[in-house]
């Protein structure tokens, strides 16, 4: 499957979809000016992805501030991740966030209870 | 000798300016069309101040999210309007100013005056609401997904609102039959949290 590699900017996440080596990730900061664009090709590739997943998916986000407008699109992504869940496969989500941003951490709280899939909260000295 | 006089009014008009902001503690004004470029610049620009200051983190990240937020709330009801009036074109007045105890970020842009009632309910409702209300409002209008591409659904005011922890303060002032002049101001205390 192809890979998807996109450099952080100021107002966009770095984004890495690796299923060959199995690492997905989200990191840095999501301001993006369209926010539907930007998170289209991860939308994508989950898509494609959720039919042939590896044994085990990590998702992890590690994101240090987004905009009301990408948290949709963050919820998009993990009802996505819950719907493979939903279907049978090893799904796991780690939220990060830096120990001294409760925002962060409750923003992660919220998803989890949003959506129904393991999900595990990690804090990081930043 | 007339244009002389006019540039000296008018450099004596920038001092008062200058005076006024100093008066009010207004470290930041801008007026003109917000778009993403500008919403970057001054997000940035505020950024390195704060961390200048030695300002806390918890106050540097939500003086951050109130800025984006209100910004983009400009830019976005851009779209809204079908009419060429350059009032509508997304643009607005933007100012940050930082006193002793905390930092308030202002805006003002125009409005038509059918979206008066709306958003005067909108922002009610979320002054009203405690942090557990705000917390299950911002869920179901995340999942509800009644959003454009650049968000909406009040989402913005709600996170402003939990961010801040303070009531959003608002002023309608009447520029024509159909339009008026939506002010918004939000505080973020400068005490570490």
């Amino acid at each position: 499957m192809e890979t998807i590699k996109i450099q952080g900017t100021e107002d966009t996440p770095k984004i890495i979809l690796d299923a060959d080596n199995k690492v997905l990730e989200i990191s840095g900061r999501s301001l993006p000016e369209d926010v539907t664009a930007f998170y289209e090709p991860v939308l994508n590739w989950l898509n494609e992805y959720s039919e042939n997943p590896n044994d085990k998916t990590v998702f992890n986000f590690k994101l240090t501030y987004f905009n009301t407008a990408s948290s949709k699109l963050l919820l998009d992504i993990l009802m996505k991740l819950e719907e493979m869940h939903e279907n049978g496969n090893n799904v796991l989500i780690r939220w990060h966030y830096p120990e001294d941003d409760e925002d962060m951490e409750e923003a992660g709280e919220e998803y989890a209870d949003i959506v129904d899939v393991p999900f595990e909260q990690v804090s990081y000295s930043p | 000798m007339d244009n002389k006089k006019d540039i000296r009014g008018f450099l004596e008009f920038v001092y008062e300016f200058y005076k006024t902001m100093k008066a009010h503690e207004i470290t930041l004004v801008y007026e003109g069309e917000i778009t993403h470029q500008i919403t970057k610049a001054f997000t940035s620009l505020t950024e390195s101040n704060m961390a200048k200051d030695d300002e806390a983190g918890s106050v540097q990240r939500k003086v951050f999210h109130v800025m984006v937020e209100c910004l983009q709330n400009i830019s976005k009801h851009a779209e809204d309007f079908t009419s060429d009036d350059y009032l509508f074109s997304g643009r607005g007045i933007f100012l940050v100013s930082k006193g002793e105890n905390e930092y308030s970020v202002t805006t003002g842009n125009a409005v038509e005056n059918d979206r008066i009632e709306e958003l005067t309910e909108m922002l009610e409702t979320i002054n009203r609401m405690n942090k557990d209300e705000l917390k299950q409002l911002y869920k179901t209008q995340m999942k509800e997904g009644r959003l454009s591409t650049k968000g909406g659904a009040g989402l913005g005011f709600i996170d402003i609102k939990r961010k801040t922890g303070k009531e959003l303060e608002y002023h309608f002032l009447p520029i024509s039959d159909d339009t008026s002049f939506f002010l918004l101001t939000s505080t973020i205390g400068r005490e570490e949290i």
